[in-house]
C-alpha cells in the first residue's frame, strides 16, 4: 500500500471508530441509567400503593 | 424486547461487526493506490457511506414524522428521535473524516464552502431537533413540534446532497456511477463504499432498535412518574 499520508489516514479511520465507540459506551450507560431509574420508580409506586 | 427480538439484534450486530472489519481489510490491503492522494483517500470509504448513511436516517426519520403527524402513534416519534440521533452521530463521522482528507489534500482543516457549510448546517439543525425535544414535557407536544422540525429539517439535507451540483467550488465533485453515468471510479472502490454503506446501514438498524427500546422505556418512567404524582 502506498504510504504517503499514512499517518492522517489513521487518524480518520480512528476518529470514526472513536466517535461510534464512544456513542455505543453512550446507549450502553443510558440504558443502565434508564433501567435503574425504572425499578427505583416502579418501586416508589409500589410503596405508595402499599400504605 | 422478546428473547427471540434480542437475540437477532446481538446477531444483526455480530453480522455488522463482521463484515466492516471484513471491509477494513479490504480497503486497506485489497483495494489499488490512487496516484495523487497516497493512503488518504481510503478514508473516502467511511466518509462516503458515512453521509449517505446519515441521509437514510434522516430520510427514514422523516417519514416516520409524516406517518406521526397523520396517525398520532408515538412509535413513530420513537422511531424518528432514534434514527435522527443515530444519524447525527454519522453526520459528525463524516464532518470528522472529510476534514482530516481536506487537511492533506486541501492544507486546511475547514473551508466555508457551500457543501462543507450545509453539511455543518445539516448537523446544528438535527442536533437542535434532538435538544428540541429535551426543552418539552408534555410528550405529545413534544412529538408533535419535533415531527414538524424534523419534516422541514430534510430540506437541509436535500440542500447538502445537490450542494456539490448547485455551486462547484472546493469540494470534489459526484464521482459514483448512479450520478455521472459511470467512469470517475474504479468499480473495485465503488463497491466495497457500497458494501460499507450496507454495512453502516446495518449498524445503524441496531442502533436505531436498542435507542428505540431506550424511548420507550423513557415513556414508561415518565407515565409511572405521572401515576406516581396522582397517589
Amino acid at each position: 500500500m502506498d504510504s504517503r499520508n499514512f499517518t492522517y489516514m489513521f487518524y480518520g479511520f480512528a476518529a470514526a471508530w472513536l466517535i461510534l465507540a464512544l456513542y455505543v459506551v453512550s446507549l450502553v450507560a443510558r440504558e443502565g441509567r434508564l433501567r435503574r431509574e425504572l425499578d427505583s420508580v416502579k418501586k416508589m409506586i409500589g410503596e405508595a400503593s402499599g400504605k | 424486547m422478546t428473547n427471540m427480538g434480542n437475540n437477532i439484534l446481538y446477531v444483526m450486530g455480530i453480522v455488522a461487526g463482521l463484515w466492516l472489519a471484513r471491509n477494513v481489510h479490504e480497503i486497506f490491503l485489497g483495494l489499488p493506490d490512487e496516484a495523487a492522494q497516497g493512503a488518504i483517500y481510503r478514508i473516502l470509504f467511511f466518509h462516503l457511506p458515512s453521509w449517505f448513511t446519515c441521509f437514510t436516517a434522516f430520510l427514514l426519520a422523516g417519514v416516520s414524522s409524516i406517518l406521526y403527524l397523520t396517525k398520532k402513534n408515538l412509535v413513530y416519534d420513537t422511531f424518528a428521535v432514534s434514527a435522527v440521533e443515530v444519524g447525527t452521530v454519522f453526520t459528525v463521522v463524516g464532518l470528522t473524516t472529510g476534514s482530516i482528507w481536506a487537511r492533506i489534500i486541501w492544507g486546511i482543516w475547514w473551508t466555508w464552502d457551500p457543501r462543507l457549510t450545509w453539511a455543518l448546517i445539516t448537523c446544528i439543525i438535527y442536533a437542535g431537533y434532538l435538544m428540541l425535544r429535551r426543552a418539552i414535557d408534555d410528550p405529545t407536544a413534544r412529538a408533535k413540534n419535533s415531527a414538524v422540525l424534523c419534516i422541514f429539517a430534510f430540506a437541509s439535507v436535500v440542500i447538502t446532497y445537490k450542494a456539490i451540483d448547485w455551486w462547484r467550488t472546493q469540494h470534489p465533485g459526484a464521482v459514483l456511477s448512479f450520478r455521472t453515468g459511470g467512469g470517475r471510479m474504479d468499480p473495485a472502490m465503488e463497491s466495497i463504499l457500497y458494501q460499507n454503506f450496507f454495512a453502516l446501514l446495518l449498524l445503524t438498524s441496531v442502533l436505531v432498535v436498542l435507542r428505540m427500546r431506550q424511548e420507550a422505556m423513557s415513556r414508561e418512567i415518565e407515565g409511572l412518574r405521572r401515576h406516581a404524582h396522582a397517589l
